[in-house]
């Protein structure tokens, strides 16, 4: 092994040929090292992404009601998703709630990183803000269930005193899911906004110098300076918290169960549904794999239309 | 270098193996021959149950407990898990919405054998609830504990305001056209904001404070709390073949002339809408809050209905109904054996124990349910007498024969999808009750595509 740094050298080779292997060593000891590293990683993604993934994509293609083996039957649960109103009214309301959630959140966030921006950097104010994130999801639905129950929750005695009637929050059909939206808008906007104003931080100061220079009003430069150099980041908020709000479930778990009647049976709700309540995996596998399929061709769509690889920078 | 790192490595995974090595003696193979693992979803009786296994330790040296216990809903896809990893309990807590399924898919061990073998007196319990456990295919898979009915829980305060006696509470009549006397009942407690009663001049029915009844929710396919002694009591059945359905009857006028007549109740302002129902956190919080005068509910919620510190609640009957009489479903648990069980006998001497009735006694005397042993009762009603509670209401239809059973079905959960959001449309206006009929044939094609 060492036998040839222990060689005389001679300068000609010293200088051209013994360079080359100890860096072609030093490559290989690199990847044995980077594979140990890479290990713990990489055995977790197998275990617990990717074998799951190819699974419920064979499962998808059965009949499995988990306490039988699955029985292949080929596209026949694709089929029937394409019969099956409750799966296209699942779908219907998620996207609702995404619009909404994403609408909402995306505004705000935005607003509250230009507030950050312009007016305080305290890092007391990022924390608070952050604050609603670092609560349970559960907890949170929970406290809001709790607050907007229609007889006996905070809300409606305070829109009482504002001479407002009781809204039925979670049992009116046209309000459950701007509701359960709401209550995620309020959980996420502070770590969205987070995001949103580590981005607005990239942005040099020199264009705002030269907007102002030129006389551009606050309103001007937002949306002629911020908004386009933001960007990228933007596209990367809005693709991670739209992933994350197609998978809509636990606020729905634990507070209308998919009612009333059906308003907020979301997609993650009605495959769980499907899979653990009655026991009709090979569906529940084949709708999860359509979800996943749309949020591929949605991020993608995303990624491509809004540029997200170019800056308006260079 | 490389040594220490390799070692530090080794190390590193054999520090990650520990626990997975130890996760794995949860499995039946560590625990000794005798050693059972007993399931209960019901945290108030813990501590019954934990006394019970000291005693069948005592009475049976060779043989051990431990009991392990899980909320509701964790419950029930614990237990599926386990059946399908193989580590289920070997003995569990069953509820006769879930055991059917279990049993068609051969994960519970039926117990004639069992039953035949030691000469198991099955007429101890309380008239028709060892029955309940027979399956559809005729093999029995459980010995009853425990049985449960439904009766109103007033607000005693409300009604002594509104004039109305507890003999009157007691002998209600109802029909679906007027609703007898118990809709007079309920109409006089309801209050508006401005304190007109549901029955005085002037009453604004939009404007409502106090509700003459409450509801938790639109009843599904069973309407256990609901809807389903109305029904019965005009002389409706679930289904052809009770209990095992083959054929429901969702559709028919005696049970869609019930719903309108119920639902009715809140056009009428005596009844809280489905959105405002659904919306509060649960029924008995509304109450506790003072919000509803009346609200039926099952044996089971005695103890939750016990923590009410604002409100005084008492019991008062269910209505006679156009057949002349009162009915309740009666329903309860029982203790089943996994089918997948390595220690048979073990699992078998712990269900025997539980369904006799020194298990029983350890249990009625804690008053949280009503033991199905019948000698048994005596010593539960005296301690629901000590809460305060006295439970006569519950055990009449019992003790008359006016019960009957909660529809059981393999397909119950898919009965369930359906059923669920069909009777919410109803109750939420948006659909009429002639449309239970559709629901009735969505049902009926599920039952004969699953026979």
């Amino acid at each position: 092994m060492t036998a040839t740094t222990n060689a005389p050298p001679t300068r000609k080779r010293s200088h051209g040929v013994s360079a080359a292997p100890p860096g072609k060593r030093r490559r290989l000891g690199d990847l044995k090292v980077a594979m140990i590293f890479l290990a713990p990683a990489t055995l977790g993604f197998v275990v617990f992404y990717i074998w799951p993934t190819l699974r419920g994509a064979y499962l998808s293609f059965t009949e499995y009601s988990l306490l039988s083996a699955p029985k292949f039957n080929g596209l026949a649960n694709y089929e029937r998703m394409i019969q099956d109103s409750f799966f296209w009214n699942a779908l219907g309301v998620t996207v609702e709630y995404v619009v909404i959630n994403i609408g909402v959140q995306t505004v705000l966030a935005v607003g509250i990183a230009m507030l950050m921006y312009r007016l305080t950097k305290s890092i007391t104010v990022r924390a608070v803000i952050l604050a609603p994130y670092l609560v349970a999801n559960v907890v949170v639905a929970l406290v809001w269930y709790w607050m907007l129950d229609v007889q006996v929750g905070v809300v409606n005695t305070f829109l009482g005193w504002v001479g407002i009637d009781p809204v039925a929050f979670f049992g009116d059909s046209h309000w459950a899911i701007p509701t359960v939206a709401g209550i995620n808008v309020w959980r996420h906007m502070g770590y969205t906004a987070l995001l949103v104003f580590a981005g607005l931080q990239t942005i040099p100061a020199y264009v705002y110098e030269a907007a102002e220079v030129d006389g551009s009003t606050e309103w001007k430069t937002f949306w002629r300076i911020t908004l386009p150099l933001l960007r990228p980041v933007l596209v990367m908020v809005l693709v991670v918290t739209m992933i994350g709000s197609f998978q809509i479930f636990d606020t729905v778990a634990v507070t209308t169960q998919g009612g009333p009647i059906n308003a907020t049976r979301v997609i993650y709700y009605y495959i769980y549904e499907r899979a653990f309540t009655r026991f009709d995996f090979g569906y529940a596998s084949a709708m999860a794999l359509v979800l996943f399929a749309i949020l591929a061709v949605v991020s993608l769509l995303q990624l491509r239309l809004l540029r997200a690889k170019e800056s308006d920078l260079a | 270098m490389n040594l220490s790192r390799r070692t530090l490595l080794k190390t590193g995974l054999a520090a990650l193996a520990v626990p997975a090595v130890a996760a794995c003696n949860n499995g039946a193979a560590a625990r000794g021959d005798g050693e059972i693992i007993y399931w209960l979803w019901d945290s108030a009786q813990l501590p019954m149950y934990t006394e019970c296994a000291k005693v069948f330790h005592e009475q049976n040296p060779q043989y051990s407990v431990k009991i392990e216990q899980y909320g509701w809903n964790d419950y029930w896809s614990k237990l599926v898990t386990g059946f399908i990893s193989d580590t289920a309990p070997d003995v569990f807590t069953g509820h006769s919405s879930k055991y059917p399924l279990f049993a068609d898919k051969g994960q519970v061990l039926p117990i004639d054998d069992y039953v035949a073998r030691d000469n198991v007196d099955l007429s101890i319990y309380q008239k028709g609830l060892a029955d309940r456990w027979i399956g559809a295919d005729g093999k029995r898979y459980g010995l009853p504990k425990d049985w449960d009915t439904e009766v109103y829980f007033y607000n005693s305060a409300l009604t002594e305001a509104a004039g109305i006696s507890p003999e009157q509470l007691n002998s209600m009549t109802w029909n679906p056209q007027d609703g007898g006397t118990f809709e007079q009942i309920v109409r006089r407690l309801t209050v508006d904001s401005k304190g007109r009663r549901g029955d005085q001049p002037g009453f604004d029915k939009n404007n409502v404070k106090v509700y003459g009844l409450g509801y938790a929710d639109a009843g599904g396919g069973d309407g256990q709390t609901s809807w389903s002694w109305y029904a019965a009591s005009n002389g409706w059945k679930y289904s052809e073949g009770e209990p095992w359905g083959t054929k429901f009857f969702y559709g028919d006028p005696k049970f869609t002339e019930t719903i309108g007549w119920w639902r009715g109740l809140i056009t009428k302002g005596y009844m809280p809408t489905y959105a405002q129902a659904k919306s509060g956190v649960d029924v008995t919080t509304s109450f506790g809050a003072g919000k509803y005068a009346i609200t039926p509910n099952g044996s089971w919620m005695l103890g939750t209905y016990g923590t009410l510190k604002q409100v005084k609640t008492k019991l008062a009957r269910l209505p006679i109904g156009p057949i002349g009489k009162r009915m309740s479903m009666m329903n309860g648990l029982a203790d089943t054996i996994w089918a997948g069980t390595t220690r048979r006998d073990a699992s078998w001497a712990w269900v025997k124990f539980l369904g006799s009735q020194t298990a029983q006694d350890i249990v009625a005397k804690a008053g949280v349910v009503f033991p199905a042993v019948a000698a048994s009762m005596p010593a539960a009603k005296a301690a629901f007498a000590k809460s305060g509670w006295d439970v006569t209401p519950f055990l009449e239809p019992v003790e008359a024969g006016d019960v009957f059973p909660y529809p059981a079905n393999p397909n119950a959960a898919d009965v369930t999808a359906v059923m669920t959001p069909a009777m919410d449309a109803v109750m939420s206006f948006e659909a009429d009750p002639a449309s239970l009929s559709k629901a009735n044939n969505d049902v009926n094609k599920i039952l004969s595509a699953n026979a």
